[in-house]
């Protein structure tokens, strides 16, 4: 329980700090360190493939494009400023409005998920696990192999798109 | 030991931040951030589900969104790169036109 307060706790300062920072590198580093926490929650719940992947997919593959495109553009942070000392008189309602309707989410789901009785989702998890990769793969590659294809003609997709908008005569 | 009621509070919570993130942020690259933080909240709780339910299919579906996380990240910055090329600037209020 200690641990589960640990991760949990380091993942919603390091989101709330990503949110609330000014310059977007920090806040890519510091979704970083969340998703470190995240991968610390998967391996309590016995998922160590996705703790392992959460790493490198997310945070060596997906955070490193963010880093990169963050350091290429090189000038987001004046930009930032300069806007909200441009629209200072109207940025305080949409800003209220948005902070407000996000508690409001945030409240609901708690407050209905408390709402649950225990002996429906409270109690504890099965004592035996699905864990070990062998276990995901056959699953994946059977029962789930069609979508698996697809997500192969999704990432090319991407890759055509990503070239296509990204290039400079388009 | 935590329950699985105590993962889908946390995933909650997370899941408001991201949206606080979309909602309040005028910085288009902290925006596609703060989904991303949307997205793992969601995973996080299907991974809890998959452990209370004992089969893989969790597991398997966190699998799917990472994927799709990928193809969003690399199209989406693509358009960012595209949209500073253009515009000099990540504040979404200025990308107004849809033709230039």
């Amino acid at each position: 329980m200690t641990l589960f307060y640990l991760f949990g706790a380091v993942a919603v300062i390091a989101s709330l700090l990503v949110i609330s920072q000014r310059n977007p590198i920090y806040s890519v580093l510091l979704l970083i360190a969340s998703f470190g926490a995240l991968s610390g929650l998967y391996v309590m719940l016995e998922a160590p493939f996705v703790a392992v992947t959460q790493i490198i997919v997310y945070a060596g593959a997906i955070m490193v494009l963010f880093l990169f495109v963050v350091m290429l553009l090189n000038a987001p942070h004046e930009e930032t400023e300069q806007d909200e000392r441009l629209h200072a008189f109207r940025r305080q309602g949409p800003f209220r409005f948005g902070a407000a309707l996000a508690i409001a989410l945030a409240v609901e789901l708690t407050w209905a998920l408390t709402r649950v009785s225990g002996s429906e989702t409270g109690g504890g998890f099965p004592a035996e696990a699905v864990s070990s990769v062998q276990a995901i793969g056959k699953v994946l590659f059977t029962d789930y192999a069609f979508p698996f294809e697809v997500t192969s003609v999704l990432i090319l997709v991407a890759m055509v798109g990503a070239v296509v908008l990204a290039k400079r005569d388009a | 030991m935590p329950t699985l009621n105590d993962y889908l509070i946390l995933s909650a919570i997370l899941f408001a931040i991201g949206t606080a993130g979309v909602l309040i942020r005028r910085n288009i690259i902290t925006i596609l951030l703060s989904v991303e933080i949307m997205l793992n909240a969601v995973n996080l709780s299907f991974v809890a589900f998959g452990r209370s339910f004992g089969t893989a299919d969790g597991q398997i579906i966190v699998f799917f969104v990472m994927t799709v996380a990928a193809a969003e990240a690399a199209v989406g910055l693509a358009i960012v790169i595209a949209l500073f090329r253009h515009r000099e600037s990540l504040n979404p209020a200025t990308f107004t036109s849809l033709k230039w």
